[in-house]
């Protein structure tokens, strides 16, 4: 005789002490595992498309800083190429390896917060997680200088970027590059081969490769599934041609190989890093551009690889000031679609753990 | 590099497929019939030449006399993208086929369109609002507004 | 004796341990305040430790403001919880509510009476010590139960279920431990079982000394097993609904069993209050902070386990060990109880190596995914 149970609902969030931020999960429990899950957000809206069409094509960029408030850096670069593709402005040689050094650093400081909130989530009580914070504050110093800001830098320009480097830039990326792959094999030797780590990680929320890409997700979601797709590669923006790196990939698609896989990007990022210190030209950070730009009617679609997945913007102009219609393709709200999958048939502690290895920051998911 | 597939010779082809679907095909997009835009969906992402099984995005834009959703697909295989593009004249309750069935990742995004500029979606198993709440009046995205 | 005038008060005199000054009840007194003394301040202690040792650990300085060294940092926390306002949920059990945090404190403050501190020097010398010990512990899962049962969420239930369910795993590895180090002392008596230490047991058996601090570290809520009160997932546990006196009761509760866990430990395993220059409490305090320093470096290091992991964790691998252990050991006492220390010491410590190798190949934990 089986004892009579009922399922029960149950609200993880909106606030919780996990670090991605305002976002409500509606679980459906039957004892300990999940049946049903249901994703709430838009606790953070605040209608950034909108006001997009009332500011200037060079207002908008302090408002795209605050979509991914972790890596703004790249939200900033996806803007700015598509009104230069709207445009056609020409952007010059020095401008382009600073946007790629402020890309690369900014990855690699995302990268660090995600993993360290992953390993939060997991269990191992904010230790790695104040380690990478470690690292993390070294990257921020070096944005410091070169914008002045510590999180939300609008540094990119249309045109190019704002200003440009100070002379100690140089010499202090050169030590932070010759001195991070050594605390990223820090994190690996304590982590990586961890008996607790990979039974709470490896096979855990398994997401396939034809459900990967009908789901519309990106990013190292997506190359850990064993999709070989980085848009650096495929359609490469800015000088991305120029320089040689690889693109790592999982093979099962569980919160293990999401993990690896970022960790393994952080060293392809050094990589392109220190390729981009050796070239890099002197010269203008700004190609002339009036101070309000007024594109001719048209449309354009820029997208890049930001440290979530594919940032994209779809900028439809009719010739006046302001954007007629600026369209964000956030790739963490596309990566949210398989979180339902993802998650049932796991317990409570796991979803939490899933969650944290798609990785998401609310900023975007919400605009 | 993506190449982004020129909208005249898709258009050519889809044309033989379903006659007097497409409305008018440019250097960078195709319009089509908002009827037929499953059935042209399906095409593209069944044919195994062009193999479309990426949706980029979905978007909206509101100008004044029609509503323009504008989807973008990617084929990962052979690195080769298209813009498709539908209209609905429609001012009160604008109703578009949805794509759910063929691309999952099409979900949320219908869900935001439907939300923020009102046009609704057949077929889509969950058409609630997403990021404003339940019972909020209007769709803050139209130019109409504010 | 009070209210029976006949009884013959010579005879009770004659009952009290030779070396003591004054009555029964006078020993009985001058202890309790010690015991209550030591388990307070060793406490504050506990989480001085806790706190600027995971600090360090983690690369910050941990609190320095409160007192030299943040020493004061813990009286500090105490003023703070106690003068906080008491929030009953509405929908709570009051009378369960109320109870939960004393049925949880008080069988760990009685944990203590057996413990030896000097030769002879215990509240209570039962010639049951440790078996005394291992009931009592378990009382205060009651507690922990009627916390998550009153308070009327649906947080702390779970927190409170898994609580209990992980404590009656690991309980019985935690005595199959215990059973083999008396095999070898020979006495259910602490303070027997210290004075046969003329090596310390956590030589002559390894395998017991880790599964006891495995179990005991489960048993306590300690990382990491602290799935029931994992900030990251269930708020707080079965004490998401207390604030004030409570709380802190609950707090106390935490760590008084982790002190009472390393007095265990120490007095099974590290040789108690035995050593060679300084006086014999202050080897057991050192003794009693160094168990507990381990534990706080491996809560810093490792990650958390899933409920399911934990109790195949217990059912799988620790009782299917524990039991190999007791057997050797019995067998060891019966067959050779005469051998040489030294010899004894390398062929168990070669056995627990064997042994935890082997299992952990075979080991698969928990399981996966459920069909919906």
């Amino acid at each position: 005789m089986a004892i009579k149970t009922e399922p029960f609902v149950l609200n993880i969030g909106p606030v919780h002490p996990s670090t991605h931020g305002v976002f409500r999960m509606r679980a459906t429990l039957d004892g300990e595992v999940i049946i049903d899950m249901e994703p709430i957000f838009g606790y953070l809206h605040r209608g950034i498309e909108k006001l997009a069409e009332e500011r200037t094509y060079t207002g908008v960029i302090p408002l795209t800083d605050r979509l991914d408030y972790i890596a703004s850096m790249s939200n900033n670069l996806a803007y700015v190429l598509a009104v230069e593709k709207l445009v056609g402005i020409p952007v010059p040689e020095r401008a382009e390896y600073l946007r790629v050094i402020m890309a690369e650093l900014q990855r690699i400081a995302a990268y660090l917060i995600a993993v360290g909130a992953f390993l939060n989530e997991c269990g191992a009580f904010f230790t790695p997680f104040l380690y990478m914070f470690r690292e993390r504050e070294k990257i921020i110093d070096l944005f410091e200088m070169v914008s002045g800001q510590r999180l939300l830098y609008n540094y990119m320009r249309v045109g190019g970027v704002s200003q440009d480097i100070p002379e100690e830039f140089l010499p202090a990326l050169d030590k932070f590059v010759r001195e991070m792959p050594g605390f990223i094999d820090e994190y690996d030797r304590l982590l990586a081969e961890n008996e607790i780590l990979l039974a709470r990680a490896k096979g855990v929320g398994i997401l396939t490769k034809e459900m990967a890409i009908n789901c519309s997700v990106s990013g190292p979601v997506l190359r850990a599934s064993g999709v070989k797709w980085d848009i650096r590669k495929a359609d490469p923006y800015s000088i991305y041609d120029r320089f040689e790196f690889e693109i790592p990939t999982g093979e099962v698609g569980d919160c293990y190989d999401r993990y690896r896989v970022r960790i393994e990007e952080m060293r392809q990022s050094l990589r392109i890093i220190e390729q981009a210190m050796e070239q890099i030209p002197s010269g203008t950070v700004k190609s002339e551009v009036p101070y309000l730009i007024r594109p001719p009617a048209g449309e354009a679609y820029a997208h890049i690889e930001t440290p979530k997945g594919e940032l994209g913007f779809y900028l439809v102009s009719d010739n006046s000031i302001a954007p007629y219609r600026c369209h964000i393709r956030a790739p963490s709200l596309m990566n949210l679609t398989v979180l339902r999958e993802m998650v049932i048939g796991w317990k409570i502690q796991d979803a939490i753990i899933i969650f944290g290895s798609i990785d998401i920051t609310v900023g975007e998911v919400d605009r | 590099m993506i190449l982004a597939l020129s909208g005249k010779e898709v258009a050519a082809q889809l044309e033989q497929q379903f006659p007097g679907s497409i409305i008018e095909s440019s250097e960078n997009n195709l319009l089509a019939k908002s009827e037929s835009l499953l059935d042209i969906a399906e095409y593209l992402k069944s044919s195994p030449e062009l193999d479309f099984d990426y949706l980029n995005y979905i978007t909206a834009v509101d100008y004044y006399d029609y509503f323009e959703v504008v989807y973008q697909f990617t084929s990962l295989k052979h690195n080769h993208s298209l813009v498709l593009k539908t209209r609905c004249y429609d001012r009160e309750n604008p109703t578009v086929p949805s794509i759910v069935r063929l691309y999952q990742g099409a979900d949320f995004q219908e869900r935001e369109i439907y939300d923020l500029m009102g046009i609704s979606f057949n077929g889509h198993p969950n058409l609630k609002r997403i990021f404003l709440w339940e019972g909020f009046h209007g769709h803050p995205l139209r130019k109409d507004y504010l | 004796m009070i209210l029976n005038p006949s009884l013959n008060l010579e005879h009770y005199w004659q009952t009290l341990p030779p070396d003591w000054p004054g009555g029964f009840w006078w020993h009985w007194l001058v202890f309790t305040v010690i015991i209550i003394a030591f388990v307070l301040t060793l406490v504050m202690g506990y989480i001085w430790i806790e706190r600027r040792g995971m600090a360090r650990m983690q690369a910050r300085l941990g609190p320095n403001r409160a007192g030299p060294f943040g020493l004061l940092q813990p009286v500090a926390d105490a003023i703070k919880v106690l003068i906080k306002e008491d929030i009953i949920p509405a929908n709570a059990d009051k009378i369960v509510h109320w109870l939960a945090p004393v049925v949880a404190f008080v069988p760990v403050l009685m944990i203590f009476a057996v413990v030896p501190f000097q030769d002879g020097a215990l509240l209570a010398d039962l010639n049951i010590g440790i078996l005394y010990v291992v009931a009592i512990s378990s009382v205060s899962t009651v507690g922990i139960f009627m916390a998550g049962w009153g308070s009327n969420s649906k947080y702390s239930l779970l927190g409170a279920m898994r609580n209990v369910a992980a404590v009656v795993s690991y309980e019985i590895p935690l005595m199959l431990s215990v059973i083999s180090v008396v095999l070898i002392a020979g006495s259910l008596s602490m303070n027997q079982i210290v004075m046969a230490q003329n090596i310390p047991f956590i030589l002559l058996q390894p395998l017991g000394f880790l599964l006891f601090f495995i179990a005991g570290c489960a048993e306590i809520n300690r990382s990491p097993f602290d799935l029931m009160e994992a900030d990251s997932e269930l708020v707080a546990g079965f004490h998401t609904e207390y604030s004030g006196m409570k709380f802190a009761l609950f707090y106390l509760v935490e760590y008084a069993e982790a002190l009472a866990i390393s007095a265990i430990i120490t007095t099974l395993f590290l040789g108690g209050w035995r050593g060679p220059v300084l006086p014999p409490w202050l080897w057991f305090v050192l003794k009693v902070i160094i168990v507990f320093f381990v534990m706080v470096w491996t809560r810093t290091t490792l990650p958390r386990v899933r409920i399911d992991q934990l109790m195949a964790l217990a059912w799988k691998f620790l009782f299917p060990l524990a039991l190999i252990n007791l057997i050797i050991t019995g067998i060891q006492v019966l067959a050779w109880p005469e051998a040489l220390p030294g010899v004894m010491i390398l062929v168990n410590i070669a056995i627990m190596v064997i042994l935890v190798l082997l299992w952990s190949r075979f080991f698969k934990l928990g399981w996966g995914r459920v069909e919906v």
